[in-house]
């Protein structure tokens, strides 16, 4: 079968014209990438300081199509990274150089919506946000979702099981969606997980959530859809110290309240954000929560009542409690555009995305500071507090030489931080091409040698998406090396808790 | 304790030295269950206790062999459930066999799986290599899901030696309404009210009564009640026990017992067996002597499948087999775990 391949070690402008010719005797014409300028939309992802021209980019329309492409990629040896739509924060989608951008927007049509079985079927280039939009008159909702749900695609989520801020009450995409349709690279179309609530064998469904695209191909997307609640109500409290806030969050969940949603900002992110949105937010706070109940009308009411009390026994400077639709989503607003509004005061900025456990929230939040005067640079903090996933946004200016260089340290510190407090580097966006290092921090050896012998089972040619997600054990050798050379630790002059 | 699973990792590695299968056990409870399986027996049960439980957090941190009914002990203390409402089907029931079997009870349409709850995983592999994979947070995504993929695989992907769990605030206040009717119209009913607001946490039916829980704030629960309408079961929560160990009389006696996992909302299966329909209509119970293929031929009409849960033919054929290309990637995951294919081998009947 691969008696025609060219040899690995082919010029890439040889490669490049034998797979794009295989690839138009299969795609229509218009669905074959190959000149630098058609390239360049695809050359990135969410993650934009990472930047590669792919070998080619195949735009399939239909599953024979998109397994045509494979079938190339399997016949020449040549790597796929499927791409929905782009707004991946940790590279996952970061084209290889000789490799094929497998681009699934057109596969965009949601297929089917069972409003009796509370499921909708789509295809994966299908945004997020198109699936709530498509069952609402069915009184039904897709639960998760992520900020970015304007755009990003449902393929995407499940490749990086995205989150949201509504995770710790409705859970992740692995939670919601009940089967997919995949091509494996060896050609196989499966379908995987069942109608039933389970399906027999192992919980491959589980497996490829959130595999970031290095085990197959997705076709098809079954989610699960909920009920939409009656009522959303939103508390908005404010609090003297970050420590106070964390309290507050504790406080919440100890008293058996599960939120629909609890965010945490602190000054930096709240001044942005209401420069830039006016949401009403307190500017003399230190730290705000956003702590949000839904369900019926009794249950809403009976829950505001408790975290208000909550609240005010957690020393909260002042609270508001969202008086209609309008201006619950006008206190949204202001988190929900956290990420642009920062970007308004800073010409770059980086964003991380460690997960802790909540009782951690304090020392992190006081090392981050720490670190911040460390690299001499501004960090907002944003933070999924109900479910202990922190998104420290590290301002920086990418034109100052060193600035990048010395935001990705800070990053790292960062993420190695969330694992010495028994968390984890990434809470929701994937560990990419960004975090790859860190995977070397959090997993020993064994255990990503346990990854690579998953993922040989689903991709025994290594084809799909390689190099993404588990690092190689030489490059965990080459990375332990670069961090034994600089010393014991790093920035041994910071106090450690 | 840490001595504990450096001896298991040995002998795992011993036994796979010279592919001599292992028999994995916790309380003994599960025999019943899967295929019958061969092997020394490893005996987890001795290792049990809370390794961490912060009710702040709602994560819970426990040793394999610690039985469910000290961890529901733990957990109440604290007004805290497993959400997942796992059977024992026996005192000595222990946490790393129901994660391993995936067992859930009458809440699990409503609340998720065991799979659903579990955020982490320490196992031994087949290599005898003490690996951990997740964590004790709620969301987590660095590297593959290894965990989730722990529940449901019998051990025979890996001993489970510790675990975490998202746990969840017990509700406030629950009741049971019951309602008489035709199965047909109990499957249409439980799938309407399920795209609906309403706090449903269980639903039953046999012959011809439809059982209805609700659970959650005392306010949310009156109103439901007051919508659905229905008899009030003044001893429900005694049948929803019942139900969880299937204690029921509808699983006395020694017939045979199928479970066939299908889509909620598909049609009665017309099979003249004894039947006992709950999770919304996704998972039915069938009693009695019956042939496979026929079993099988409803499950997947009803776009589902079927097990042999209790009794019956037990070496071979207890699950519903899988599609060519998804087992091939199964006797490769083994193959990835367990390489000497020692752990439970032919408990998942080919793995």
């Amino acid at each position: 079968m691969n008696a025609l391949a060219l040899p690995p070690a082919a010029p890439l402008e040889t490669r490049r014209a034998d797979v794009a010719g295989r690839l138009r005797e299969c795609l229509p014409a218009g669905a074959v990438l190959v000149s630098g300028e058609d390239l360049r939309p695809y050359e990135c992802d969410g993650l934009s300081a990472y930047r590669q021209t792919p070998l080619v980019a195949a735009l399939p329309a239909t599953e024979a199509e998109a397994a045509a492409v494979l079938r190339v990629a399997r016949e020449t040896g040549t790597p796929v990274v499927a791409r929905g739509s782009g707004t991946g924060l940790s590279g996952g989608a970061l084209p290889l150089a000789d490799g094929i951008l497998l681009a699934m927007g057109k596969f965009n049509r949601i297929l089917e919506v069972d409003p009796a079985s509370r499921t909708a079927k789509a295809q994966p280039g299908v945004r997020n946000a198109q699936i709530t939009e498509a069952v609402a008159p069915h009184g039904l909702y897709y639960a998760p979702d992520p900020s970015s749900q304007i755009a990003c695609s449902i393929g995407g989520n499940v490749a990086e099981n995205s989150g949201g801020v509504h995770c710790l009450k409705y859970g992740l995409t692995v939670h919601n969606i009940q089967k997919v349709r995949a091509l494996t690279i060896e050609g196989d179309a499966v379908e995987i997980g069942c109608d039933a609530l389970d399906a027999p064998g192992y919980d491959l469904l589980a497996t490829i959530t959130g595999s970031e695209g290095l085990l197959v191909l997705l076709t098809e997307v079954t989610v699960k859809l909920l009920p939409k609640p009656q009522v959303a109500q939103v508390v908005l409290a404010s609090f003297a110290s970050v420590e106070a806030a964390g309290e507050a969050v504790a406080a919440v969940i100890g008293a058996g309240i599960v939120p629909a949603g609890l965010e945490m900002m602190d000054r930096l992110a709240t001044a942005a954000v209401e420069d830039y949105v006016h949401a009403g937010y307190d500017l003399e706070a230190e730290a705000i929560l956003l702590c949000e109940s839904d369900g019926t009308a009794e249950e809403v009411a009976e829950e505001i009542g408790k975290i208000t009390e909550v609240m005010r026994n957690a020393g909260s400077t002042g609270f508001r409690v969202s008086g209609s639709e309008a201006e619950r989503l006008k206190f949204w607003s202001g988190r929900k555009t956290a990420f642009p509004a920062v970007g308004r005061i800073s010409p770059d900025y980086y964003c991380i995305d460690g997960s802790i456990p909540r009782g951690a929230v304090s020392k992190v939040l006081r090392r981050i500071a720490e670190l911040s005067a460390h690299y001499g640079l501004r960090c907002a903090n944003v933070f999924h507090a109900g479910d202990g996933n922190l998104h420290p946004l590290i301002l920086y200016d990418a034109n100052v030489p060193g600035e990048f260089e010395k935001t990705e340290e800070f990053a790292g510190d960062i993420l190695e931080l969330s694992i010495e407090v028994g968390g984890t580097i990434t809470g929701e966006h994937g560990v990419g091409v960004e975090k790859i290092n860190q995977m070397c921090a959090q997993f020993r050896t064994a255990e990503l040698e346990q990854f690579h012998a998953v993922k040989a089972a689903f991709d025994p040619p290594g084809l799909l998406n390689p190099g993404k997600a588990v690092p190689t054990l030489h490059r965990c050798a080459e990375y332990g090396r670069m961090r034994v050379s600089r010393g014991q630790l790093p920035h041994p002059d910071i106090p450690r808790f | 304790m840490s001595d504990f699973i450096a001896q298991i990792a040995e002998r795992v590695r011993e036994h796979a030295a010279r592919k001599s299968p292992l028999r994995i056990r916790g309380g003994g409870t599960k025999d019943f269950l899967g295929a019958t399986g061969a092997g020394e027996p490893l005996d987890l049960s001795s290792y049990a206790g809370i390794v961490a439980y912060e009710p702040r957090e709602l994560v819970l941190t426990v040793r394999a062999g610690t039985r469910i009914s000290d961890i529901e002990r733990a957990l109440e203390a604290e007004g805290q459930m497993l959400p997942f409402e796992p059977p024992r089907f026996g005192e000595a029931a222990t946490i790393g066999g129901t994660v391993a079997c995936n067992l859930s009870g009458p809440r699990r349409p409503y609340a998720g799986a065991a799979r659903d709850f579990v955020l982490g995983a320490r196992i031994v592999n087949g290599k005898g290599e003490d690996l951990s994979f997740g964590g004790r947070v709620i969301k987590n995504v660095a590297g593959y899901d290894v965990s989730r993929l722990m529940a449901g695989a019998f051990g025979t992907l890996g001993v489970l030696t510790e675990l975490s769990f998202k746990v969840l605030p017990r509700p406030a206040a629950e009741a049971t309404l019951a309602f008489e009717m035709d199965e047909a119209a109990m499957i249409e009913a439980v799938n309407r009210w399920a795209g609906q607001p309403l706090p449903l946490s269980a639903t039953a039916w046999e012959s011809g009564v439809l059982r209805v829980r609700l659970s959650g704030a005392a306010s949310a629960v009156a109103a439901a009640r007051a919508k659905l309408g229905g008899a009030d079961v003044p001893e429900g929560a005694d049948y929803w026990q019942s139900l969880r160990e299937q204690a029921l009389p509808f699983f006395g006696g020694d017939a045979p017992l199928w479970r066939l996992s299908v889509a909620q909302t598909a049609e009665p299966l017309g099979l003249t067996m004894p039947q006992l329909v709950e999770w919304g209509g996704g998972q039915r119970w069938l009693r009695g002597e019956a042939e496979l293929g026929p079993m099988r031929d409803a499950a997947q009409k009803a776009r589902g499948h079927a097990t042999r849960f209790r009794g019956g033919e037990r070496t071979a054929g207890v699950f519903h087999p899988l599609a060519p290309a998804i087992a091939k990637i199964h006797r490769r995951l083994k193959e990835a775990f367990d390489p000497a294919g020692i752990l439970n081998p032919g408990r998942m009947d080919n793995f």
